[in-house]
């Protein structure tokens, strides 16, 4: 008995049956313990953060905030019109040119993209989207800005349209990727040629992703602060002429939360609010669009 | 570069289909053009201060544009600490969380709760900066910093006056923004794992937790470090959210986390109103060229170890 006992305390195949399990169970049951707290903090944190700017921005929202440019320092009123304005300027241009580089782009990876050449063209815009977003405004800076000795929404608007094209590139490829090959095929068998095919029957039966895509990269770029202050620079006035300095929301944002005046860090919330439910209503709108379309991982 | 072969392939070929080639190609070209003009541009810019400064741009401590001095070296160190402290925090709570969602969550709450983190992961970063400096920052000032004077005083990270923006809420900032891009790829990554090796330990008696442990982990490893090492991208070249509680004040690198600093990003962003031409400007392009080369071999590095899993992308970065 004894020597059984001996054995099957020092042989690790036969350990004593209730200690293992206990200790087996106890890790199980910390490890549940531990990675559960790890899911409440990130959601929680998250959660209160958003959330908490949610409720600030809403307080202060209203018609004003569209319609009227910043008072003079401490007034009360004021708005950030020309902010908004900006915003809407600078994302058009920057779908101008983020657009059709980034789609023909997704077009050449997912339909002519075979070999090392597209393999490195695939790796490149992989590399762009890691690439901070300040150094596309240096390189609109050193493009535009400093030839032309001056500030401007046309500098700001390549800077983000550069930022837009490898999230449209990428975003065009997967969803023309999920055209059926039998698609092409068929087209093909009816005697259209290859562009026509592309054109009028590939691109169309993607068309809804495509332009979920684009609809993501311009939420993104709306966001986007750090390559506009060397860009775009901002402005306090109503301005519609893109070789003059342009205000967006997310620069009116940074300025105004560094403000000694309670009404500028409102309406910084407020603006806040508006990028947050700009990113959240496109989230949904992206996902609605492509649910069935897109395999969902479980 | 392209091959012999699509060459021939357009012989016989319409016009059309020509036309629309080279249109496309065209496109493909400029999109390489405007990263080699990226490249020239930072390049080209910071050749002054290259030239007047060389290696001791690297070295110096202050960045004094009254003398026309420039270092970096604080900056350096700030992008370093902080992205480092990030790192730190983030990957535990993140690789848990991503743990928890594949493995034990209950199934109804899988779906909600990874796009939750996918849309966090799109939230500008201006955002985060708000907050952190008119909450955070603030928070920290008055509880947060004297509390962790009054019991952990003696360490050497918190010694210093609380100011509340500094070191230490950059790094909680950065901790928060690179959570759901870590929980994104390593969740992604887990799931990858075939449910012929989740099954093999289960058969053998294995609790939830060993299979996790024995099998999990293990297969997802190599992704899940890419994923960090993305994150770290993400960190190092951060610069609205750090620029805003980081204090943008050099002070001598020490280890106390209550200093304020700079990060190499956080410099440009803060001075670029106020530069000059000349040196003054170039310093700053250089500083954004020294980012540029940092996360392109982070990002490089990021891409081969994911992408040696035979994947493509990693989903909760790019949507």
């Amino acid at each position: 008995m004894s020597i059984v006992s001996q054995v099957s305390q020092s042989h690790p195949f036969y350990p004593p049956r209730s200690v293992l399990t206990i200790r087996r169970r106890i890790s199980n049951m910390l490890a549940i313990v531990l990675t559960t707290i790890f899911l409440l903090f990130t959601v929680g944190i998250l959660l209160y953060l958003i959330s908490y700017v949610l409720v600030q921005g809403l307080h202060f929202i209203n018609l004003n905030f569209f319609t009227q440019v910043p008072t003079a320092n401490g007034e009360l009123g004021g708005g950030m019109g020309q902010s908004v304005q900006g915003t809407l300027i600078l994302v058009g241009l920057a779908s101008l040119i983020g657009v059709p580089l980034g789609l023909f782009t997704g077009v050449y990876l997912s339909e002519f993209g075979r070999g090392r050449f597209a393999a490195s063209i695939r790796f490149l815009v992989d590399i762009l989207t890691g690439i901070p977003t300040i150094i596309f405004g240096l390189f609109a800076w050193g493009l535009i800005v400093v030839p032309n000795h001056s500030f401007s929404g046309f500098a700001g608007g390549v800077a983000l349209g550069i930022i837009m094209v490898p999230i449209v590139a990428r975003t065009s490829e997967d969803i023309l990727r999920l055209v059926p090959r039998e698609t092409r095929e068929a087209s093909l068998a009816l005697g259209a040629t290859e562009s026509h095919t592309i054109l009028r029957v590939v691109i169309p039966s993607a068309l809804n992703g495509i332009i979920t895509g684009i609809i993501l990269a311009m939420a993104r770029v709306a966001g986007e602060t750090a390559p506009l202050i060397m860009t775009a620079f901002g402005t306090t006035y109503w301005n519609a002429d893109i070789t003059q300095p342009t205000d967006a929301l997310p620069l009116g944002i940074y300025n105004f939360s560094h403000s000694p005046y309670h009404e500028q860090v409102n309406q910084a919330y407020a603006g806040a609010f508006i990028l947050i439910m700009l990113i959240f209503l496109t989230s949904f709108a992206v996902r609605w669009a492509t649910q069935g379309f897109q395999q969902t991982n479980r | 570069m392209i091959r012999s072969a699509w060459l021939k392939s357009l012989r016989g070929m319409r016009p059309s289909d020509l036309i629309f080639r080279a249109v496309t190609l065209l496109m493909v070209f400029v999109v390489i053009a405007i990263v080699l003009g990226v490249a020239w541009i930072l390049v080209a810019d910071s050749m002054p201060t290259i030239r007047q400064a060389g290696f001791s741009f690297l070295t110096r401590q202050d960045f004094d544009p009254v003398h026309d001095i420039y270092g970096v070296l604080p900056a350096i160190y700030g992008t370093l600490v902080t992205s480092v402290f990030a790192l730190i925090f983030a990957i535990p709570i993140g690789v848990g969380t991503a743990i928890f969602l594949v493995e034990y969550c209950p199934r109804p709450l899988r779906m909600p709760l990874a796009f939750f983190a996918d849309l966090l992961a799109a939230v500008p970063s201006v955002v985060f900066g708000l907050w952190g400096f008119l909450i955070l920052a603030r928070w920290l000032q008055h509880t947060g910093q004297p509390w962790l004077q009054l019991h952990l005083g003696f360490l050497p990270f918190f010694k210093g006056p609380p100011l509340g923006v500094g070191i230490l809420a950059a790094g909680m900032v950065l901790t928060i923004m690179i959570l759901p891009l870590i929980v994104a790829v390593s969740r992604e990554v887990m799931l990858t794992v075939p449910s012929s090796q989740r099954e093999a330990l289960q058969a053998l008696g294995a609790t939830r937790w060993e299979v996790v442990r024995h099998a999990v982990l293990p297969l997802s490893r190599v992704g899940i470090f890419g994923g960090i090492i993305l994150a770290l991208g993400r960190a190092l070249g951060e610069t609205m959210a750090v620029t805003m509680v980081i204090g943008n004040q050099a002070t001598k690198p020490s280890l106390s986390l209550f200093d304020t600093g700079y990060t190499l990003s956080s410099v440009i962003a803060n001075q670029f109103g106020e530069a000059t031409p000349g040196l003054f400007l170039s310093a700053l392009v250089e500083a954004g060229l020294l980012i540029f080369l940092i996360t392109m071999i982070t990002n490089i590095l990021a891409r081969v170890l994911i992408s040696r899993l035979g994947r493509r992308y990693v989903p909760g970065v790019k949507v």
